[in-house]
């Protein structure tokens, strides 16, 4: 090969590797789908509870960012239309996801207004960081179920039930507070298995289920509720060794106050009650 | 009538020659002198300026990422089994999945680029679409094909009783996917630029096409693979998106660096810290190696 041959593949190389590089850029950032799910201008449903509080007597206005636990998701949402629907002029925007991504992104300075942890563990790291604005409230309650495919194909019926052979199972990671309890849960029990996968939070473990992927998951009663016809819930008594409380709290540095505040207040009052009750959360 | 100048027959050939190919007094000194001239005049600041700015945003927020690391933790963190598991099932899982790409891939591009068949654009822009996909996508469109319930993956189950999510096998194909354009991309960039005329000349020898691509091409486009296959294995080797989505979580089995890194993120940011430069040391390590051996070519 001549000199013209060997100029002609190093070029080739220099484009190739060029041509990757622009792409690398393009492609790559796009891996938390869940960042940006919004409520932002809905409108509010046909039945949007009429008996929301009064408009205060200062007029908030602009866009309230709730960070909230991956496992709020359906029950935040609807309580956000409400919110916007009772307070013309504000937006809602929530960010879903494991209440220790949720911390751990408010510590490093993410503008959020609103945390509503899972667990009192991820509270308390952001309380320590003394990035909440006062005491945080604590607003619902949540168990363990065992998701299972509708009609239980598998029979289960209790955690013992999860180590027959074969069986996949996923879980929450134990970083993440549904993980957390599900050990806790399994250490009280005495149950051992290997479970097929730990997931980075309960909707993520759930819709392992929903794809027919596992044949089980351990997931709060209430993301059971949510998923409708997908997907039945198996009560375990060792449950009630792992409830997770889920305290909500204004931050100090949320660049709306005033609607954040207001937010948490709706959250705590009767409306937000009736929607978790729904829900399937218990009171606090 | 004007009589054109006389010009010895000899003279003439030479004329026409270079007036058609300018480039044929070009001797390699005649380059090299041409070469050494215009490196003498310095980078013209419309080039240099926005090149170190584009160098500085590169490399900064690898800096904070030395600046931020606990580097008393790195001795305990390596020693961690997690870690160690982590970093093997990742090395291990871009290598096989680089190997299956180069198998796969080097052929398509050359079908890409040496072929002709109806709908060739719009396969290029298929074979491309992992590259613009978002990976979590990606991750859900392999579930929805090779899944326990998925088109493929529900015969493989019922056959066999072999399913892919879960395993080290799915870590490697969800890696294959999203890295398999990168090679595809470069082969074919490689091809394009190669002279078709060595293949010609080969084929004119009696040598067939198959012969032709094994003897002639392949070493041709050496380079462009193998800058190919470094780009499709850091692409494999950072994978997050597709892997968490079709393969899951599990430590040892499925948990590659950069899923421990995302999970060790939300409890210990620091631990993230180190996991991420053992990740980088070692594909710096690696890339800096194979680049003495293959891509120093010309």
């Amino acid at each position: 090969m001549g000199a013209v041959g060997t100029v002609r593949a190093g070029r080739a190389v220099s484009a190739a590797l060029l041509a990757g590089a622009l792409i690398t850029l393009a492609g790559c950032g796009s891996d938390d789908d869940k960042d940006d799910k919004k409520v932002g201008g809905a409108t509010p449903p046909a039945g949007a509870n009429a008996s929301a509080p009064a408009a205060d007597a200062k007029q908030l206005k602009g866009t309230v960012n709730v960070f909230a636990a991956a496992s709020l998701t359906e029950t935040f949402s609807a309580l956000g239309r409400q919110f916007e629907a009772a307070h013309p002029g504000v937006t809602v925007k929530f960010n879903y996801l494991g209440s220790s991504a949720l911390a751990a992104s408010i510590n490093q300075g993410a503008p959020a207004d609103v945390f509503a942890s899972a667990d009192e563990k991820n509270m308390k790291l952001v309380t320590d960081a003394k990035n909440a604005d006062g005491t945080p409230t604590a607003f619902a309650k949540n168990t363990l179920q065992i998701a299972v495919a509708p009609g239980n194909p598998k029979n289960i019926k209790s955690l013992a039930d999860l180590k027959q052979n074969g069986l996949k199972v996923a879980q929450c990671a134990p970083q993440v507070p549904c993980g957390a309890a599900a050990k806790t849960a399994l250490d009280a029990s005495g149950v051992k298995f290997t479970p097929a996968t730990l997931e980075q939070d309960v909707k993520a473990a759930l819709t392992k289920l929903t794809l027919g992927e596992v044949d089980a998951a351990l997931v709060y009663r209430t993301d059971v509720k949510a998923a409708g016809a997908k997907a039945v819930g198996v009560d375990f008594p060792e449950s009630a060794q792992a409830v997770n409380t889920y305290p909500i709290v204004p931050l100090a540095k949320a660049p709306n106050a005033d609607a954040a505040k207001a937010f948490v207040a709706f959250v705590l009052s009767e409306p937000g009650r009736t929607a978790l009750t729904a829900a399937g959360f218990q009171a606090p | 009538m004007i009589e054109p100048p006389r010009v010895p027959h000899k003279e003439r050939a030479v004329v026409r020659k270079r007036a058609v190919r300018p480039w044929a007094r070009r001797t390699p000194a005649v380059r090299k002198r041409a070469a050494e001239r215009s490196r003498r005049g310095g980078a013209p600041l419309a080039l240099l300026v926005p090149g170190l700015i584009g160098l500085v945003f590169l490399v900064l927020p690898l800096v904070g990422l030395l600046i931020r690391a606990p580097w008393s933790d790195l001795g305990s963190q390596l020693g961690s089994t997690e870690v160690r598991e982590a970093l093997k099932l990742s090395l291990f899982t871009a290598t096989v999945a680089t190997g299956i790409v180069l198998v796969l891939g080097v052929p398509l591009a050359w079908l890409l680029a040496r072929t002709d068949f109806p709908g060739r654009r719009l396969v290029r822009a298929l074979v491309t679409l992992p590259l613009v996909l978002p990976p979590v996508v990606g991750g859900v469109a392999l579930l929805l094909v090779l899944g326990r319930k998925g088109i493929v993956g529900e015969w493989l189950d019922d056959t066999f009783g072999y399913t892919l999510p879960f395993t080290t096998t799915g870590v490697i194909v969800a890696e294959a996917f999203v890295a398999m354009p990168f090679l595809v991309i470069s082969v074919e960039g490689a091809l394009r630029a190669a002279d078709p005329r060595y293949e010609e000349a080969a084929a004119t020898l009696g040598a067939s096409r198959w012969t032709a691509f094994r003897r002639v091409t392949l070493p041709l486009i050496a380079p462009g693979v193998a800058a190919g296959a470094v780009l499709a294995w850091a692409r494999a080797l950072g994978e997050f998106g597709a892997t968490i989505t079709f393969a899951g979580n599990f430590p040892g089995k499925t948990q590659t660096m950069p899923l421990a890194v995302y999970l060790a993120l939300e409890t210990d940011p620091e631990a993230a810290i180190v996991l991420s430069l053992v990740l980088l040391a070692v594909s710096v390590l690696i890339l800096a190696g194979l680049r003495e051996r293959w891509m120093t070519t010309s």
